[in-house]
């Protein structure tokens, strides 16, 4: 299912024509902007020079600190009367990342979130439940004025207030469910437990604001009896809906009408050739507001060119594998949490909630993975906690190369996050 | 002839045996025997209580993790030698012993022991054959 076919199955030359053209285009409204102009007189170098797709690479990077050394309003591109909507990120520390939509933007952005949802099987006839929480961050209104695009029918709960949710998802007969995957699976949790997965109509479930491993999606899939997919974006590029799975789930489909993906070497910013796996860098191609020449996005994945079984020639980018700078490094060893998560998705008897805490003792790094033992046969004898401790810690070894202290703690002492998940405690920095 | 004993989950946290015996204690549930178990950061709490079933239900109710198993309580004259023939009784008849804790009575002359093995039944059979008298009702 295509929500704009057309340009979802363009031919690749058809394809990188049209990006050449934009990508002129885009370069020069960002030139307007003083932090890019400084950037590219710099660089020595000006939007003419431009001649091939392949020229992009001598442009710089940019950073998400160029948002904000220029917060709040200092990347935009057009005059304030030209912003219809403001949107900021959900950073934790300091100032958040502002960013800004002129109503085409607005209007772009709708259609590449209704492309992620079409292609995950939403049509009008569906009632869209969003419990991503509505405010600055994109997410959820990304997700709202998408469905409402395509016709479907939005319920905009927002996050939080667990019983309300189950008890609207129930009576208003969600077909779709939106939320992060830390809160789908608890929400899953919470249902399955009241006995009322069968009174749910959900059949599909759109994942994003955080990474998911497999088996975590596996998990919520099962407990609800869904078929989810993942999209990605971030606010800096547009919100989400830069790229989305189709059916076939074998990658997320880069929206390459209006964004270029390179794929770089994050320590020499060396460009990889298709197929490597590095930091994903997005250029936007026809963004009004807020151009973004080479945008370091920090997340570490892959690029395959090959046209979709679905017919989207549209390039796919691998499951991010974690952040650059989520990126805990241990001992030396570069270990990423979504690691940890895949491994733990599939041990029986713990619960799939888990936190990580990070120590520095007597000069060396320690990493201690806390996980609910939820199975109370094993109570029985040591033995088999133990085993338990020693396989978990056996098969995180095998994957990540370190050995991990493994704690087991009582049921539900875990904290559920209803927006993005906060996993890792790192205390090596606190004296 | 058999009774209850329930196992609970104890993370090494100060205070967390405190709020197990504090739960049962608030909810009339009398503790008749008990063993801890522990490693470095989490150990096994196992009891026996007048109310199995109630225990289980408070402890739940709090989010504890917790088991039930069938255990053998065994009464002997308190004098050397008469635990001795309790387990040369099981490890003749092959039943090991995975685990054993002793019981609070209230006889002066008596003794009394907690025996957790896989062969329940078995090992019943064993004792009350060889005379050994069993504990079936925990007052």
């Amino acid at each position: 299912m295509f929500f704009q076919k057309e340009i979802e199955t363009m031919p690749r030359a058809d394809l990188e024509k049209l990006q050449l053209e934009r990508l002129k285009e885009s370069v020069k409204r960002a030139s307007n902007v003083p932090v890019y102009k400084k950037k590219f007189e710099e660089a020595g170098i000006t939007p003419d020079d431009i001649k091939s797709l392949d020229d992009l690479k001598k442009f710089p990077f940019t950073y998400k600190a160029d948002f904000r050394d220029n917060y709040p309003f200092g990347m935009y591109a057009v005059p304030m009367k030209d912003i219809v909507r403001v949107h900021a990120s959900s950073g934790t520390t300091g100032k958040p990342t502002v960013v800004g939509y002129t109503k085409n933007d607005i209007d772009m952005w709708s259609d590449l979130v209704a492309r992620v949802a079409v292609a995950a099987g939403v049509t009008n006839e569906d009632v869209v439940h969003v419990a991503f929480g509505y405010g600055l961050f994109t997410g959820a209104f990304g997700l709202h004025y998408a469905n409402e695009k395509i016709g479907a029918t939005v319920v905009p709960m927002s996050s939080g207030n667990t019983e309300k949710q189950l008890m609207l998802l129930q009576d208003f007969g969600a077909t779709v469910l939106v939320a992060t995957p830390t809160y789908a699976l608890y929400l899953s949790e919470v249902a399955k437990e009241k006995g009322i997965v069968d009174k749910l109509k959900l059949k599909i479930g759109l994942f994003g604001a955080e990474g998911c491993s497999a088996g975590m999606r596996e998990q919520i899939e099962r407990n609800f009896g869904i078929i989810a997919t993942d999209n990605y974006g971030m606010s800096e590029l547009i919100g989400p809906g830069v790229s989305g799975e189709c059916k076939f789930r074998c990658g997320l489909h880069i929206a390459e009408d209006h964004f270029i993906a390179e794929i770089i070497d994050p320590a020499t910013g060396e460009v990889l050739p298709a197929g490597e796996e590095g930091e994903l860098v997005i250029t936007s191609l026809t963004k009004e507001a807020l151009p973004v020449i080479r945008y370091r996005t920090g997340d570490i994945t892959s690029l395959n060119y090959d046209v979709c079984e679905c017919g989207r020639t549209h390039v796919r980018m691998a499951k991010v594998r974690g952040r650059s700078d989520d990126m805990l490094i241990i001992k030396g060893v570069n270990v990423f949490p979504s690691q940890i998560e895949g491994v733990l998705m599939n041990i029986n008897h713990i619960s799939p909630h888990y936190m990580l805490e990070v120590r520095r003792e007597n000069f060396s790094d320690s990493l201690t993975v806390i996980v609910e033992l939820i199975d109370e046969k094993l109570l029985e004898r040591f033995q088999e906690l133990d085993a338990l401790r020693n396989e978990i810690r056996a098969k995180l070894r095998t994957v990540l190369g370190i050995d991990a202290k493994i704690k087991l703690v009582s049921p539900n002492t875990v904290e559920r996050f209803q927006g993005k998940a906060k996993r890792v405690i790192d205390l090596r920095d606190k004296d | 002839m058999t009774i209850y004993q329930i196992s609970v989950f104890i993370e090494n946290k100060q205070g967390r045996l405190t709020e197990i015996v504090k739960t049962l204690s608030t909810n009339g549930i009398d503790i008749r025997a008990l063993s801890v178990a522990d490693t470095t950061d989490f150990g096994i709490l196992r009891i026996i209580v007048n109310d199995p079933e109630a225990a289980i239900k408070v402890l739940k109710a709090e989010g504890v993790t917790v088991s039930k198993t069938q255990v053998i309580g065994v009464s002997f004259d308190d004098k050397t030698g008469a635990l001795t023939n309790v387990l040369e009784l099981l490890s003749n008849a092959g039943i090991s012993v995975e685990y054993a804790y002793a019981f609070i009575t209230h006889s002066k002359n008596n003794a009394s022991v907690i025996l957790r093995v896989e062969q329940v039944e078995e090992a019943i059979k064993v004792l009350t054959d060889a005379g050994v008298s069993l504990i079936d009702t925990i007052e």
